[in-house]
């Protein structure tokens, strides 16, 4: 349950950027291989907020899908899982996508 | 709030130096104001954007609910910011700088991850009487609760420092940097890092260590790779031990590292028992060999 230390993370980033303005929006990018649950992200984030420019935002998590390339024979595929080969058999893959950990935007209330 | 490992409540994080006694709170302000210069990320990360999304809208507390989505709502004014920012950045930032202090000080530091009762405190106990006339080992135990394996480390001849991480399932990087702040580690030595037994959150927290190491005990199941496989994909060595209870489970070693190597084909691998002994000189060697490339690498 890392997700609450990732979500005060968020919620520390969000604030220094907001300079002392109130958020109304938070989006996120997740990646589906990052070892990252949305779920568990959107269950900390209200309890995170509280008492903070953050209270009462809605939270939007963009999931992100997998993607490997291959490094045997080059060749690129969506890809759900850590393990699963290519379809050359190799395991040696980079992973080029679904590992994202990002705050992508944030909305305020008033301009700056 | 989190049922997994009690994340959530306000128990506080400590450093506790078993040499002197001394205890320390980490506050999660003091952590905050520790790192000014950690912050400014907004704009470090760059990726395309023609990949599949998926939406999953979580709204705010009821009370602002209605006031965010309601179209005729009054204040337009609302700007978008765009940041951008990566959300580990703050600890892979003080990871980097723990990286760069065990690397000017020629020391070999090494993040031992496993399932809570692999074996972990029993391996460093083993290793630090062996290798006492050989390694300086130092340790940094980390434990929710409790100074009872700093105690053991402690004991076996190591310097300890045990951080308690209150509610975390996981050691970070300022963690870490703080046990080191009491440790005192002298150049040229070797640290151990005991993470939290966890197979899961660690994977995530770069310390600034130059290896991971997991270990897995043979009274585990074999598939443990693939269950947890974001552990096994970051670490570089995976310790197989309490082969000594080998006769007595259904665990298949090659089974094991063969599920390993689907996770990370590059990862490394050993057998041992910390009880009787065997396979413990080949950990001795990789510890040695470790240890010779961070000393050929520290003016790289």
């Amino acid at each position: 349950m890392h997700e609450l230390g990732i979500t005060e993370n968020i919620v520390g980033i969000v604030g220094e950027a907001a300079k002392g303005r109130r958020v109304t929006r938070v989006t996120l990018e997740v990646g589906k291989l990052s070892g990252v649950m949305s779920d568990a992200i959107a269950f900390c984030f209200d309890v995170v907020a509280k008492g903070t420019a953050l209270e009462g935002a809605s939270l939007e998590i963009l999931e992100i899908d997998g993607r490997a390339c291959c490094e045997a024979c080059g060749l690129e595929f969506e890809t759900e899982s850590l393990f699963d080969p290519c379809r050359c058999g190799s395991y040696r893959l980079r992973r080029i996508r679904g590992e994202e950990l990002i705050v992508k935007s944030i909305e305020m209330a008033e301009a700056a | 709030m989190c049922g997994h490992c009690g994340c959530g409540d306000e128990t506080a994080a400590t450093v506790l130096n078993l040499q002197t006694g001394k205890e320390t709170a980490i506050k999660r302000n003091e952590r905050e104001h520790d790192h000014p210069n950690a912050h400014g990320h907004f704009h470090d990360h760059s990726h395309d954007h023609d990949h599949g999304h998926q939406h999953v809208h979580t709204e705010g507390s009821p009370r602002r609910r209605s006031h965010a989505h309601d179209p005729g709502a009054a204040a337009p004014a609302g700007e978008i910011l765009t940041l951008e920012a990566r959300i580990l950045a703050k600890n892979d930032a003080v990871a980097e700088k723990n990286r760069a202090w065990f690397k000017g000080r020629e020391i070999l530091a090494l993040n031992l991850m496993s399932a809570p009762g692999a074996g972990k405190t029993t391996l460093l106990e083993r290793t630090i009487r062996d290798l006492k006339d050989e390694l300086r080992l130092y340790v940094v135990e980390g434990d929710q609760a409790t100074a009872n394996d700093g105690e053991r480390i402690r004991a076996a001849g190591a310097p300890a420092v045990q951080v308690n991480t209150g509610s975390g399932c996981h050691l970070d990087a300022d963690m870490v940097a703080r046990g080191l702040r009491e440790l005192k580690p002298a150049p040229g030595s070797t640290v151990m890092i005991e993470n939290v037994g966890n197979l899961v959150c660690p994977a995530l927290f770069d310390l600034g260590e130059r290896a991971k190491v997991v270990i897995l005990s043979v009274t585990e199941g074999d598939d443990k790779p693939l269950k947890y496989p974001h552990m096994f994909k970051a670490a570089a060595m995976m310790v197989m031990s309490k082969m000594d209870l080998l006769p007595y489970v259904d665990f298949d070693a090659e089974r094991a590292l063969a599920n390993a190597l689907q996770v990370n084909p590059s990862i490394a691998s050993l057998r041992l028992s910390a009880r009787t002994g065997e396979g413990l000189g080949a950990w001795y060697g990789w510890l040695r060999q470790e240890l010779a490339e961070v000393r050929a690498l520290a003016f790289s």
